[in-house]
């Protein structure tokens, strides 16, 4: 029998993943040993540490270039940058998660399964602690989608997808109010999930079929070279594309979106609008950036056309909103677009943009469900918009960051929304996209209007007897605010150095 | 040796009143005098180093002076770059005699809303540091950055602390504006990417477009003039903002806000799209005409003094527009003289309609008739601010009027004639409706109201004195203002390619 010839692995490069993993499987393990009341803590802060520890890894590791594990996985500029992303976001989102201050237990149910409104839900409402599993859930979440940014063949990719896919929709389904919103949206985003997997899976077979290989380098070739049937590259990519393009909640595939961003508790929709985004995004840029650039000419049409009916439907859909998640998760839409506009550029510009845009968003977009967590009533979180009428008079601070957080959204000068915008923009119409740019232009005009409203609803209405009180936030939601404002105002009045990094890192290797 | 002009006077001057607002702002809310006191005394600061900047300027000197350069975003090639040519430089006088005058004259504006006061001066200082920075601006993105944040305060003086219809009217400046915005955005992007990649403004003079791009560009940046300025047809957000505002804001707003759109337009549509411009002089002309007509018999028909006076400024934001395209010496620089003195005629008669509204409760004029009798001073102060704007001889307005048209008459008689039509109209709604409220038989109504009792107040007479000393003093001796303005608009009709007609002097014969 011939010896199986195992490929060397750079364990250093890898790390950050499998310190994340073994996290993640220690979680597990507490979870089993350790006694109810010792659980939470322990939990979230090894989870925070080894969050940490990763980042730490990365930052040390940002030189390397490599592809390893037989080629499975490539570390370079890219990923490393976006694993860094991922970790700061996943971080923040922790935070949000690990807050019980605002809840007694916490936004999470301990057993989702009970029936809601039964005795048996009542006496779990005043007792018990909330769920812990959620700590190594979001960690493996989190692990996979480093693992997803750094895959470098179409298999390993799928399994990092359902790696981080299956976690968030357990996740989706634990929110302690409205659980039977909650869980239909987590069984809505589970069978949509697995169609858009299913058909990734398809598409792999087909690119497989065409090319001999699943290895992003092995396509690339084969793009340039094989005499296959063309029909299989192009029903290859399309389906591919399709499982990318639903993560990533662009049009006609983002009609989960809404539903499960309002459903899931507030600190997973943060999770899912910014770490998500980034791993979807990070995927699609490798795809189409690494393995079928041969083809470019053929996709970029289509993708275009997507990118527009995306930015349109986010747009459009945003200004009928009455809920502030709904209206969040249309602007995430429309953003999905924007973000697509950065990756047809299909220049270093186009990839190191889109990467600033990944990380200037998630940092606005977990400020802006940090706040959505603080405006509570009775009943929980107050999400129906004419509640939020006069809320500048109730606590002029928090409506005063949330301003900021809308005019960042709508891209105004001075806040990363602004310098992401113009940094996709200019890469595209550098590229000759110019009808890219102008749909982008027009869509941001709609898209204000929106946010507009808010503005007026929070300051310029009087508040009502159902105005709801902000509750002051405890140290971690504070934190997670605090870092995200933070970094939407640094990131629009000195980009420099965060522009410097993507530039740098924005080179793939093959 | 250090001379005098090495000191960095324009980014002092922009960022001293950004620092008050933010020192106004965190004053006790308990404490109003102290706020408005502060916020007073800043803005007296500022205009005596705006002053200063005067005496130092050197009108025979380089095209632009007090230049200052510091590395932004180097990625793009966008720095803080301030420079001043004689045009912005008058524009930067106007700002720093206006703001004083009119904190002083909103002393009690904000006193009866339930918002707080501080705030209210702290917004007026935010609003002059950023109109500052549009003017000084010369980098294209800085530019636009301060174009953009212009919008925010301004955005919040209306809304918060307007009259009647106060949502609506702020709504629709920000929306207006913002497309405007984003107009100029696509082109500003295009800009940077067609013409070397780089914001610099000088740089930028030299790049060359093909006839189809700049004519895109010119109008992506036109658009967006033409809804600041505001040109008929882009003109309906004026009068309900000017309505709305409180008297001080709005007098800011129409006094100089606006003239960002015609100054933009010398500073960046004629110089940097040359052909463009004159390919599309013409339908400027058309519009500042039609907007010179239509807005004039508005006026004739408004009840609401407030709106009466916005509708006058876009009829005489049309004479500016026809000066402008006429591309004369003479035209051009009554243009600019045309922006100075409506900015003190109307932001005068702005102040002292505020002044009769805050007595009478009311914006009306068939509230009003027969003022005069009670408050014959004000009236007075009236009927002079009005015969201002009409450009009756000896007032400034008349100065700059008169070089307009005879500028524009040299090069194109049919536009000249037309435009002299809006004279006449002029006084007629200006004697209409200072007859209307303060001559004639006393309104019965009147006598009953409290406030309409007392005539002005030194505090009001410390207001008007100097505005109309300025009218007057321009009025009969305009040069040390025409020698600033008259090189950088040579300069600016250089740029565009046009020379002034050489006299019609016959050869004597020998």
């Amino acid at each position: 029998m011939q010896d199986l010839q195992l490929p060397p692995i750079d364990y250093g490069a890898i790390a950050p993943m499998l310190i994340l993993f073994g996290v993640a499987c220690l979680g597990v393990f507490f979870e089993a040993v350790l006694p109810r009341a010792a659980r939470r803590s322990t939990q979230l802060v090894v989870a925070l540490l080894g969050l940490v520890a990763a980042f730490v890894v990365v930052v040390i590791q940002s030189d390397t270039r490599i592809l390893t594990a037989g080629g499975a996985v490539a570390i370079d500029g890219p990923t490393l940058f976006l694993q860094g992303a991922i970790i700061l976001l996943g971080l923040m989102a922790l935070l949000l998660v690990g807050d019980r201050s605002l809840e007694q237990g916490g936004a999470f149910v301990a057993q989702a399964a009970i029936t809601v409104g039964s005795d048996a839900d009542r006496r779990q409402a005043t007792r018990s602690q909330g769920a812990t599993e959620i700590y190594p859930l979001a960690v493996f979440a989190i692990a996979g989608m480093m693992l997803f940014v750094a895959a470098n063949d179409l298999l390993t990719m799928f399994v990092a997808l359902e790696v981080f896919s299956l976690p968030l929709y357990l996740l989706c389904a634990l929110a302690r109010r409205r659980r039977l919103l909650s869980q239909e949206a987590a069984l809505k985003y589970f069978l949509l999930g697995a169609y858009a997997s299913a058909f990734f899976l398809f598409g792999v077979a087909l690119v497989y079929g065409f090319a001999g290989g699943v290895q992003f380098g092995t396509i690339h070739d084969a793009v340039r070279e094989s005499t296959q049937s063309t029909i299989l590259l192009y029903g290859g990519i399309a389906l591919i594309a399709i499982g990318l393009l639903f993560k990533a909640a662009a049009a006609p595939f983002h009609v989960w979106t809404p539903d499960v961003y309002q459903g899931a508790p507030t600190p997973i929709t943060g999770l899912m609008a910014a770490c998500t985004k980034v791993a979807a995004f990070g995927a699609l840029l490798r795809v189409l950036y690494v393995a079928f650039d041969g083809a470019a000419w053929d996709y970029t049409p289509v993708l275009g056309a997507i990118a527009v009916l995306t930015m349109l439907v986010g747009a459009v859909l945003a200004v009928t909103q009455t809920d502030i998640k709904r209206l969040l998760a249309y602007s995430s839409i429309a953003n999905a677009g924007y973000l697509l506009v950065g990756v047809l550029a299909l220049s270093k510009e186009g990839l190191a943009s889109t990467m600033f845009y990944l990380v200037a968003y998630g940092f606005t977009v977990i400020a802006a469900f940090a706040v959505v967590t603080l405006v509570r009533d009775a009943d929980g979180e107050a999400t129906h918009l004419s509640r939020w009428a006069g809320l500048g008079r109730r606590s002029p601070l928090f409506a005063g960051l949330f301003t900021f957080i809308l005019l960042a959204f709508a891209g105004i000068p001075l806040t990363s929304g602004f310098i992401a915008k113009f940094a996709v923009f200019g890469a595209a119409l550098d590229s000759g996209e110019a009808w890219l740019v102008i749909f982008g232009v027009i869509t941001s005009m709609l898209l204000a209007f929106p946010y507009l409203r808010v503005v007026v609803m929070m300051w310029l209405s009087e508040p009502g007897e159902s105005t709801p009180t902000v509750s002051i936030p405890g140290g971690l939601t504070a934190a997670a605010l605090m870092i995200g404002v933070v970094a939407t105002l640094v990131l629009g009045v000195a980009p420099a150095p965060l522009l410097d990094l993507t530039t740098n890192a924005a080179e793939f290797v093959r | 040796m250090v001379g005098v002009s090495d000191f960095p006077f324009l980014s002092i001057l922009t960022g001293a009143p950004l620092v008050g607002a933010l020192v106004v702002a965190f004053l006790p809310r308990a404490k109003p005098e102290l706020a408005k006191r502060v916020a007073l005394i800043w803005s007296i600061a500022v205009a005596v180093l705006a002053a200063v900047m005067w005496v130092a300027y050197d009108a025979g000197g380089e095209r632009f002076q007090f230049r200052e350069s510091y590395t932004w975003i180097p990625a793009w090639d966008a720095r803080f770059t301030f420079a001043v040519d004689g045009i912005a430089l008058v524009m930067l006088l106007l700002i720093a005699v206006l703001v004083p005058l009119v904190i002083l004259a909103s002393w009690h504006d904000a006193d009866s809303s339930k918002r707080s006061v501080p705030v209210y001066f702290a917004l007026l200082l935010a609003l002059e540091s950023t109109m500052i920075g549009v003017f000084a601006a010369a980098d294209v993105f800085l530019f636009y950055v301060f174009f953009e944040v212009m919008l925010v305060p301004m955005y919040f003086l209306i809304g918060s602390y307007g009259g009647q219809r106060r949502q609506y009217a702020a709504v629709k400046f920000f929306l207006y504006s913002l497309v405007g915005g984003l107009f100029m955005l696509a082109a500003v992007i295009g800009l940077w990417a067609l013409g070397g990649k780089t914001f610099s403004w000088q740089e930028l003079l030299s790049a060359d477009f093909s006839t189809n791009t700049e004519r895109w560009l010119f109008l992506g940046f036109f658009v967006a003039f033409a809804i600041k300025a505001p040109f008929f047809p882009f003109h309906t957000w004026l009068p309900d903002a000017g309505g709305a505002a409180p008297a001080g804001s709005a007098a800011l707003l129409v006094g100089v806000l606006d003239k960002v759109g015609t100054f933009g337009i010398l500073r960046y549509c004629l110089p940097l799209f040359p052909e463009a411009s004159r390919w599309f002089a013409p339908y400027a002309l058309a519009i500042a005409l039609i907007g010179i007509i239509y807005a004039a018999l508005l006026a004739v028909g408004q009840n609401d003094l407030k709106r009466l006076v916005s509708y006058t400024s876009i009829a005489h934001f049309g004479f500016i527009g026809i000066g402008i395209f006429a591309f004369t010496t003479q035209a051009g620089t009554g243009a600019v003289l045309y922006m100075v003195n409506h900015g003190l005629a109307t932001g005068l008669l702005f102040l002292v309609v505020g002044m009769f509204v805050a007595r009478r409760g009311s914006a009306l004029v068939s509230d009003f008739g027969g003022a005069g009798k009670l408050v014959p001073l004000l009236a007075g102060v009236l009927f002079f601010a009005g015969l201002a704007s009409l450009a009756l001889p000896g007032t400034a307005p008349f100065v700059s009027e008169f070089l307009v048209l005879i500028g524009t008459f040299t090069v194109n008689k049919t536009v000249a004639v037309i435009a002299t039509a809006g004279i006449i109209l002029a006084a007629a709604y200006v004697l209409w409706m200072v007859q209307r409220t303060t001559q004639g038989t006393l309104n019965p109504a009147l006598s009953t109201v409290d406030g309409m009792r007392r005539d002005m107040t030194i505090r009001e007479k410390v207001v008007v004195a100097p505005l109309i000393l300025l009218l007057l003093l321009l009025g009969f001796y305009p040069k040390p203002v025409t020698d600033v303005i008259n090189p950088a608009v040579q300069a600016t009709m250089q740029d565009v390619g046009k020379t002034d007609p050489a006299p019609a002097v016959q050869e004597a014969s020998r």
